[in-house]
C-alpha cells in the first residue's frame, strides 16, 4: 500500500505542490477502493513512516 | 443459412478518380481505370473462367483459361492481365474461345486424378467447376505417360495435406503466402515438366510456412487442403462469426456440416481481416469439442474434496446462498466479480450489471487490469477516450510506423501481414523493442532503427524520443497551437527539453546509442504520416500508464492524431479486452467509461435498473486477492479467466482464492483458478453464442450461434439465473435485447444495434447521431476531451533492480501458435509447434552458466522458482531473458512479482530480477503443483459415484 502510494505520488511530483497534492488526492478517491483508502488514512494516523510527502499531504486531505 | 460463396472478381480493386466504361458481352459496364477486363465481367455478372487467379491476389496470366476477344484486336488476350479501356468492347464466349479453353483445360486434366473428373466425384473444387464450366468430358492424351499421379503427398502439418497429383503449378499457393500472408514460405521448384509447389525442399512442417491457411484457400484444386474436410466431408452450411482469439477480431465462416463444425474460413466481407487468418483462427478450434470440456455443473464444500456434477439449479442455488452467506457475514463488499475478454459485449455487460446491482457493490474488474488498463488511463488522460485512435486500413496510409512492445508478427498475425505488404510498399519501420523480433529482419522488410532498449526504460526512451522533437524544432507547432491545452504543452515543452532527458543521457539507462534515437525521432517526426503500434510491452510495467502519455506527448507534439495513416493504436491481446473494458468491467466506472461518482450517469443506471447503486470505486483483482488475505474479501464470481494462471505471483494469487469461502468458476475447462472453486458452471465457446465482439480498432462484430451450448445454458443465461438467484432478476428474451439496453445508456454506443450491425457488416463506436455508421478514425478536428493534454512523464526506474543474486532480468511474452493460458491452443494439435515453455537466453549468459541448447535450468526471482528447458538465442540481448506463460505446469507466473503500474496496478510481467542455473529436477511449486492439481481435479461424476 505505501508502495502504490508512493508511486503515485512520484508521477505528480513533477507538477507544482498544489496541483501534485490535487492529483494524488484525487486518484486516491477514484481509484481506491472505501476500505484502502480508510487503510491508509489509519496508516498515517500512526506515523505514516515511509510514505513521499505528496502522498502524506493527500492522505491528509482525505481525511478531511 | 445455406454454404456461402463469395463472388471471386479474379483480380483486385482498383481505385482510381478516372472511371472507363467498356461493353462485356453487350452489357455496358464502368469502373475505375486500372481494372481488369476480368473483374469488369465480373461486375456485371459475367464469369470468365479461370483458375490462377484470384481477386485477394495480382493478376499473373499464367492458366490461360481466361481468354477473351476485343473488338478490332488480334489474338486472344487473358482477361485478368487485360485493363479495361474506354469503348472497349469485349467477347467473352466465341467457338474459338470454347475450343481453346476446352484444349487448355483438357492439358491440365491429363496430369490430374481421372476419378476426380468424372460426374461422380461431385463438383467440390474450381477445378472441377472449371471442368464442367469448359466442357470437358474426355480427355485425349489418356493417363499412360509421365505424370505426377504417384507423387509422395506431404502430410506433416497437423491441419492439412499437400497432394502434388492435384497440384496444377498454378501459383495461386505461392503468390498468397507472398502477397497475403506476407511469409514467402513457398515458390516453385524446378522447370517445365519438373515445376512442383515447394516450402524450400522441405515437409510443410519443418519450413517457414506459418500455417495460416492462405495457401490452402488459395487452391483451385484441392491438392491442398484441409484435413478436417477430408475427414468429415463438404461442408453445407455456413455461420459468419468473429474469431475468439486475439484483438484483430477476424470475420469467419464457420462451415458446418449438419451440426459439425467443418472448418473455419476466413470471411472476405470481414472489415479487420478482408479474407485473411492465421493459425490459431483457422484451423486451432478443436478445443471446443475436446474431452475435457466440463459441460455439467459441479460444486464441492472443500476445495481437496472431488467435484459433484449437479444440476444447474442445484449448481445455482448454492452459489447464491453462500454469496448470500458471506455477505451477511462478512458485509455487502466482501464478494464480487471477473469479467472475461473471451465473452461477448453482452455476457460482460451482464456480469458488471450483476455485481453492481445484485452483489450491491463495485467489485467488478476483468482481465484488461493486467494487459491493457495503462492504454485506458494514459489515452483518456490525454485524449479523452480509452481506445485506439485508427482503424486497421489507417496502415495503408501510414509513411513511417513505429511499433513499441509488441510483436505484431506472433501476436497479432492477421493485422501483421496488413503490416507488412505496407512496408513492402516502402513505410519506413522503427522498433522499440529489447528483444530481435521477427519484423527486425523479414523477407523484404528491414527496420530503418531498431532500438533494444533495457526493459524497465521505455519511459526514458520515449522522453529521449520528444527531447529530439523539441529541441530540434521538429514540433507541428500549428497542430499543437489549434487542437492542444498551450499551457500544458509549454509546461511539458519546458521539461522534455532538459537536458536529463536527452537521447544522451537516456543511453546510460536504455543502452541505446544516442545517434539511433535521434535518428529516429527525426524519422518519426518528418518521415509523413507516423503511427504508432504498442503491445503489453508498453503497458505492463510500474511506469506504463506514464508511457502511454508519453506515446500521446510525442504524436501529439507531431500532430500524428486525427487523420488517416497516423495515431496511437494498442494491439489488444484477447478478442474482447476492447469490449470489456468498454461495458464498465472496471470497479471505478460504468459503461461508456464514466466514473461511479457521476451523479447523472449513476442515476441513468439506477432508473434502468431500478436499484441503488454504489458511488464509491469497488476492488481491482490485486485488491481482492489482498484483501482475501487480509480477511475481508470472501467470495468471488469469475467467468472465462483463469487468473491462478495468468496473473503475476501466482502464489499470492493462489493463497488468496485458498483463503475464500466461496469461489465460483464458469470456464469450458476446469482450469488453474478451478482448481480453488467450490462451484462449476461450465462455458460456451464462441461457437455456441450469439453476441458481439469488439476488436482493437473498436470494431463491433457478430458473434453468431453455429451449434447450441453444449452445457445447456448458454453463459448469459447462467449469470441472470445467478442474478436471480441472488434476488436481482434480470429479464432478456435474446443478446440483441442486452444490446438495445447497452445503446440506451452509453452515448458512444447509442446507435449500435443487432439490426444495425447486420445492416452494416460491423460497426466502429462511436456510433451516435453525430457518426450513426460509426467512427473508423478518432479525434478528427479536435480531440474526445476537447484541447489535448500533454502530461508530463518523469522517468522512474523500477524498484525491481538487479543484483548479485538476480543478476538477469525476464521478460515475458506470447507466441504465434499458443494463446494466452494455452486453455483452448493447448488442447489443438498447435502443441506440435509449441508443446512447452522454453527460456530464452543469450549465448553470453548461456555459457557464463555452462548451459547447452534443451538443459533444463532453474529460473528464479525473489517471488519463486520453476524450472524448464534453455534455448540459446540471439534474439536476446546479454543480461536479459525471455520466457511464455502459455503451460501451466511451467508456471512462469510464480516467478514474476506484485509490482505493477503506479496508476492502474498492470502487474510488471516485463521487468522480473532472475537468476538462471542449470537444474536437475523440477522445482518444488512445480512438484507441489503436480501432487495439488491431481487433488483438485478429481471428478466424482455418476456412473463412478454409484460404484
Amino acid at each position: 500500500m505505501v508502495h502504490m502510494a508512493n508511486q503515485i505520488a512520484l508521477f505528480f511530483a513533477s507538477y507544482p505542490k498544489d496541483e501534485a497534492v490535487a492529483g494524488v488526492t484525487d486518484h486516491f478517491k477514484k481509484f481506491w477502493e472505501p476500505r484502502m483508502r480508510k487503510q491508509i488514512v489509519e496508516y498515517v494516523a500512526h506515523g505514516g513512516g515511509g510514505l513521499h510527502e505528496l502522498a502524506l499531504e493527500a492522505v491528509k486531505h482525505l481525511s478531511n | 443459412m445455406a454454404l456461402i460463396r463469395e463472388v471471386d472478381y479474379g483480380t483486385p480493386k482498383q481505385v482510381s478518380d478516372t472511371l472507363v466504361t467498356l461493353e462485356i458481352d453487350g452489357k455496358p459496364v464502368t469502373v475505375p481505370a486500372g481494372t481488369s477486363v476480368m473483374r469488369a465481367a465480373a461486375e456485371v455478372g459475367v464469369q470468365i473462367p479461370k483458375l490462377c487467379a484470384s481477386d485477394n491476389l495480382k493478376a499473373f496470366g499464367s492458366c490461360r483459361l481466361c481468354l477473351v476477344e476485343v473488338e478490332g484486336r488480334k489474338g486472344t488476350p487473358a482477361s485478368c492481365t487485360t485493363p479495361a479501356e474506354q469503348g472497349m468492347k469485349v467477347r467473352t464466349q466465341s467457338p474459338k474461345l470454347a475450343k481453346l479453353r476446352l484444349g487448355v483445360m483438357e492439358l491440365y486434366a491429363s496430369d490430374f486424378p481421372p476419378e476426380l473428373l468424372k460426374p461422380s466425384a461431385g463438383v467440390n473444387s474450381e477445378f472441377q467447376e472449371m471442368a464442367v464450366a469448359v466442357g470437358l468430358s474426355k480427355v485425349r492424351y489418356g493417363y499412360s505417360g509421365k505424370n505426377h499421379q504417384n507423387a509422395e503427398k506431404d502430410e506433416s502439418n497437423p491441419y492439412f495435406s499437400f497432394d502434388p497429383s492435384k497440384c496444377i503449378v498454378c501459383s495461386r499457393c505461392v503468390r498468397a503466402c507472398d502477397e497475403v500472408q506476407g511469409t514467402l514460405a513457398l515458390t516453385i521448384d524446378g522447370r517445365g515438366f519438373a515445376s512442383q509447389v515447394s516450402a524450400g525442399d522441405k515437409p510443410f512442417l519443418e519450413s517457414e510456412c506459418v500455417s495460416c491457411g492462405a495457401c490452402v484457400q488459395a487452391c483451385p484444386t484441392d491438392s491442398l487442403l484441409e484435413k478436417t474436410v477430408i475427414a468429415k466431408g463438404r461442408p453445407d452450411r455456413s455461420v459468419v462469426t468473429t474469431c475468439a482469439y486475439c484483438g484483430v477480431g477476424c470475420s469467419f465462416k464457420a462451415e458446418l456440416r449438419g451440426n459439425e463444425v467443418v472448418r473455419m474460413m476466413p470471411f472476405k466481407d470481414g472489415k479487420a481481416n478482408h479474407g485473411h487468418s492465421c493459425v490459431k483462427g483457422r484451423f486451432a478450434w478443436g478445443y471446443a469439442t475436446h474431452k475435457d470440456r466440463i459441460t455439467k455443473p459441479m460444486v464441492r464444500a472443500k476445495i481437496t474434496d472431488p467435484w459433484r456434477e449437479v444440476s444447474w439449479e442445484e449448481a445455482i442455488g448454492h452459489a447464491a446462498s453462500e454469496f448470500k452467506r458471506i455477505q451477511a457475514k462478512y458485509g455487502r463488499d466482501s464478494i464480487g466479480g471477473i469479467t472475461s475478454s473471451r465473452c461477448t459485449n453482452e455476457e460482460t455487460y451482464l456480469v458488471q450489471k450483476m455485481v453492481r446491482a445484485a452483489f450491491g457493490n463495485n467489485n467488478t474488474d476483468t482481465c484488461a487490469r493486467v494487459c491493457h488498463s495503462p492504454t485506458g488511463y494514459g489515452m483518456n488522460t490525454t485524449l479523452g477516450t480509452s481506445a485506439g485512435t485508427q482503424n486497421f486500413d489507417s496502415i495503408e496510409a501510414a509513411d513511417v510506423v513505429m511499433i513499441i512492445g509488441a510483436n505484431p508478427t506472433d501476436a497479432h498475425p492477421v493485422f501483421a501481414s496488413q503490416m507488412k505488404r505496407r512496408l513492402r510498399e516502402g513505410a519506413r519501420l522503427i522498433i522499440l523493442d529489447p528483444r530481435r523480433i521477427d519484423l527486425v529482419k523479414s523477407p523484404h522488410i528491414q527496420a530503418d532503427y531498431h532500438l533494444p532498449l533495457l526493459p524497465g526504460t521505455n519511459v526514458a526512451m520515449i522522453n529521449a524520443l520528444a527531447h529530439v522533437v523539441v529541441t530540434e524544432g521538429l514540433v507541428d507547432e500549428a497542430f499543437v497551437k489549434e487542437r492542444c491545452d498551450v499551457a500544458a504543452f509549454e509546461q511539458w515543452r519546458k521539461f522534455i527539453a532538459e537536458e536529463r532527458n536527452s537521447p544522451e543521457v537516456a543511453e546510460k539507462f536504455t543502452g541505446v546509442p544516442a545517434a539511433d534515437v535521434r535518428a529516429a525521432a527525426r524519422m518519426y517526426a518528418t518521415g509523413g504520416n507516423a503511427a504508432i503500434y504498442y503491445g503489453l510491452g508498453v503497458t505492463e510495467h510500474s511506469q506504463g500508464s506514464t508511457m502511454v502519455m508519453g506515446m500521446c506527448n510525442l504524436a501529439m507534439a507531431t500532430g500524428n492524431l486525427g487523420k488517416n495513416g497516423v495515431g496511437i493504436n494498442p494491439l489488444r491481446g484477447q478478442n474482447n479486452v476492447q469490449g470489456s473494458c468498454d461495458m464498465g468491467s472496471f470497479p471505478h466506472e460504468f459503461p461508456g467509461y464514466r466514473h461511479v461518482s457521476q451523479t447523472a450517469v449513476r442515476e441513468s443506471f439506477e432508473a434502468a435498473w431500478k436499484v441503488a447503486l454504489q458511488s464509491e470505486p469497488g476492488l481491482r483483482i490485486p485488491n481482492m486477492i489482498d484483501a482475501a488475505v487480509d480477511g475481508t474479501f470472501k467470495g468471488i464470481y469469475i467467468q472465462g479467466e483463469d487468473i491462478v494462471q495468468s496473473d503475476p505471483n501466482t502464489q499470492h494469487i493462489s493463497g488468496g482464492l485458498a483463503a475464500m469461502e466461496c469461489v465460483v468458476v464458469q470456464d469450458l475447462f476446469l482450469n488453474e483458478t478451478a482448481s480453488y472453486a467450490h462451484v462449476f458452471l461450465p462455458g460456451s465457446t464462441f461457437l455456441e453464442k450469439d453476441g458481439t465482439f469488439t476488436n482493437a480498432e473498436r470494431r463491433i462484430s457478430r458473434v453468431r450461434k453455429a451449434i447450441e451450448p453444449m452445457a445447456g445454458l448458454g453463459d448469459w443465461e447462467a449469470t441472470i439465473a445467478l442474478s436471480a438467484a441472488m434476488g436481482y432478476p434480470m429479464h432478456y428474451n435474446h443478446p440483441s435485447e442486452i444490446m438495445d439496453e447497452i445503446a440506451r445508456l452509453t452515448p458512444t454506443f447509442k446507435g449500435v444495434s443487432f439490426e444495425k450491425i447486420e445492416q452494416l457488416g460491423s460497426i466502429q463506436w462511436p456510433c451516435n447521431d453525430k457518426a450513426p455508421e460509426g467512427t473508423p478514425v478518432m479525434h478528427i478536428g479536435g480531440f474526445v476531451r476537447g484541447k489535448g493534454r500533454f502530461m508530463i512523464t518523469e522517468f522512474v526506474p523500477t524498484d525491481e533492480r538487479t543484483t548479485g543474486r538476480f543478476p538477469l532480468i525476464l521478460t515475458t511474452g506470447r507466441i504465434l501458435s499458443q494463446y494466452n493460458v494455452g486453455a483452448q491452443t493447448r488442447r489443438t494439435d498447435n502443441n506440435v509447434w509449441h508443446d512447452m515453455d522454453v527460456l530464452e537466453i543469450h549465448p553470453s549468459d548461456a555459457e557464463n552458466r555452462g548451459i547447452k541448447e534443451g538443459d533444463l535450468v532453474s529460473l528464479a526471482s525473489r517471488s519463486g522458482e520453476i524450472t524448464l528447458p534453455a534455448r540459446i538465442s540471439e534474439r536476446m540481448q546479454p543480461g536479459v531473458v525471455y520466457t511464455t506463460f502459455h503451460h501451466a505446469m511451467t508456471g512462469a507466473n510464480v516467478v514474476t512479482t506484485e509490482f505493477s503500474d503506479w496508476a492502474t496496478n498492470c502487474p510488471e510481467y516485463k521487468v522480473t530480477a532472475v537468476q538462471v542455473q542449470l537444474a536437475r529436477h523440477l522445482s518444488e511449486w512445480q512438484e507441489h503443483y503436480r501432487e495439488t492439481r491431481r487433488l483438485t481435479t478429481r471428478i466424482e461424476r455418476e456412473s463412478t459415484a454409484n460404484d
